[in-house]
This record gives C-alpha cells, structure tokens and sequence, in this order.
C-alpha cells in the first residue's frame, strides 16, 4: 500500500526535522546563556551536529559532513582551546547581565518577529524555477557530492581559487599575530655555526704555569 | 503541520539568527561568546541557504553556503588569533577596555 507508506515516511522525516530543529534551537539558547564558556562551546558543538542532520534531511549531505568537519572539528576545537588555554574571570564578564537581558530580549524578539513577518508575505517570483542557475541532477544517478564538485569546478573554479587563498590568508595572519619571539632563549642557529671561518679557531702551545 | 515544507526551514534559521543577536547583546562583556553568537547567526544563514537551494532544485545555494563556511572559518580564526593577542597585552578579554587601547 504505496500510500500508508507515503504517509508514514512522511511522519518520519517531520518527527526528525522537529527532534533536530527542537535541540538545535535548545542548545542554541544554552550556547548564548551557559555560565561556563566551555559548556557554551560544547552546546555549540551539539547546534552544529543537528543542524548537519537537517541539512541531511533536505539532501544536501555534502554540507553536512563538511559542517561536522569544519565546525565541529576544527573551529569549536579552536574556541575550545582558547576558552582553556586564556586564564580568564568568566564571572566577572557576567556583571551586567540582567541589564544586558532585557535589551537583547527585546532587539532579538522585535528581528524575530520582523523575520516572520517577512516570511509570511513572501511570495516566489512567476519565474523563478524557470532561472535556476545549476538544476540539481536526480539523486538516483548522480549523488549530491559529485553534482556540487562538477558545478564548482566547472563554472566557479576561480571562486574556489579564492576561497582557498582566503583560508590561507587566515592561516598566515593568525600565526603571524600569535607567534611570540621570546629573546631570553638561546637556540642553536646552524648556519651561523656553518658560516664561521676556519680560522676562527687557533690552536696555541701553552707553557706550564703560564696562561695566555 | 506533517509536511516539512521551506516555511519549517526558514521558521527555524530565523529563531537561531534571533538568537544569535539576542547572544551578543547577552555577552556584551565575553569577546568569545559573541564570536559563538556570530557562528550561530552564519549558521542560521546556511540553512536558510540550503532551504531555498533544495526547495528550487538549485545547486548554487548549496556552493554559496560552502563559501559561507569558507569565510566563517577564516573569520573564526582570525578573531581568535586577535583574542589571545588582546588578552596577551592587557590580561583580560572585557570588551570595555577595548576603546582604552589608544596607541
């Protein structure tokens, strides 16, 4: 029975997108109000892992590993670091947060209600699907990794140039900012020691009970 | 309410995109909190992104959101880099200070 079948992955794919949506937005809360930064930086962690899922649940998979390798792997690790590594008061930053409270509550709920009020009237152009730029092909025959790797090395090549300098741009700048030279340390400079003459070293007969 | 449809989609990235803001007011004093907040409103916009590129059956949203990515990256990177030189020089992270660093 096709249609008990339509229905019930139906019902699926809603159960998942509210379990995912429901935990994002809770630990998106907890990300902006934990008390301690690294239980923020874990919430964060756990908001990007069920936003991987729903992107998984409208077939963009690609972007959901890549959304658990980057963020998860790399950037959270990095605030993760950094909230450890930095001696900081945290309750000290907290002063003023009940102040802080009420204004962000009410910039946050007067955008939200904008934002759905924008939704709510929002209509799709008469020839919108008539202008899609790189039509997805059927996921039966191409999967979503290799369709996005022939749209991008195909026509935005060069903007993947970019983005690659860009990465590395970041790379240099925050190894440039955070290197400390410390001048108290002596290190061996080989070439210094290569460079010597050889007649820098003399060898001298010394009489007896005599120096030099 | 059964069918997910890219109302759902964009009801959500705009609840986490009202959070995020609503995060920066929060932290005004904690830098590295209000970069989470900033990575939660980029994330916001990805899916907001990826909504429309599969609701149209465009590919581009997609590449877009990968570029998104790209440059959070780089600007998670870069601003923590500045952080850890900030918190080197002063011994705090407060935000208030910040205007007092004048030459």
């Amino acid at each position: 029975m096709p249609a008990i079948a339509g229905d019930s992955d139906a019902m699926i794919a809603a159960l998942s997108f509210y379990m995912f949506a429901g935990v994002a937005v809770a630990s998106g809360v907890m990300v902006v109000s934990a008390r301690n930064p690294v239980h923020s930086v874990l919430f964060l962690i756990l908001t990007f892992f069920n936003a991987a899922g729903l992107f998984i649940l409208m077939g963009a998979e690609f972007l959901a590993m890549i959304l658990v390798v980057v963020y998860v792997g790399a950037v959270a690790v990095l605030f993760m670091f950094v909230v450890m590594m930095l001696d900081i008061n945290f309750s000290e930053l907290r002063q003023g947060f009940r102040r802080h409270m009420l204004i962000g509550a009410t910039i946050g709920v007067v955008l939200l209600i904008e934002l759905l009020l924008v939704m709510g009237g929002w209509t799709m152009a008469p020839g919108a699907l008539g202008m899609v730029a790189a039509p997805t092909p059927a996921m039966v025959q191409v999967s979503n990794t290799e369709a996005l790797g022939g749209v991008i090395y195909t026509h935005y090549i060069y903007l993947f140039q970019s983005a690659g300098m860009i990465l590395l741009v970041a790379m240099i700048g925050a190894i440039v900012l955070t290197h400390r030279s410390r001048p108290t340390v002596r290190r061996q400079n080989i070439a210094n020691q290569i460079h010597r003459s050889a007649n820098s070293v003399e060898m001298r007969k010394v009489e007896t009970g005599k120096g030099i | 309410m059964l069918e997910i449809g890219l109302s759902h989609y964009l009801s959500l990235a705009a609840i986490l995109f009202a959070l995020g803001i609503f995060g920066v007011f929060l932290n005004r004093k904690n830098v590295i909190i209000i970069l989470m907040s900033i990575e939660l409103m980029l994330l916001a916009v990805n899916i907001n992104l990826v909504a429309f590129s599969t609701n149209l059956n465009d590919l581009l949203g997609q590449i877009f959101a990968m570029f998104v990515l790209t440059v959070a990256a780089a600007e998670a990177a870069v601003g923590l880099a500045i952080l850890v030189v900030y918190f080197r020089n002063r011994g705090s992270i407060a935000v208030d200070d910040i205007n007092l660093m004048n030459g």
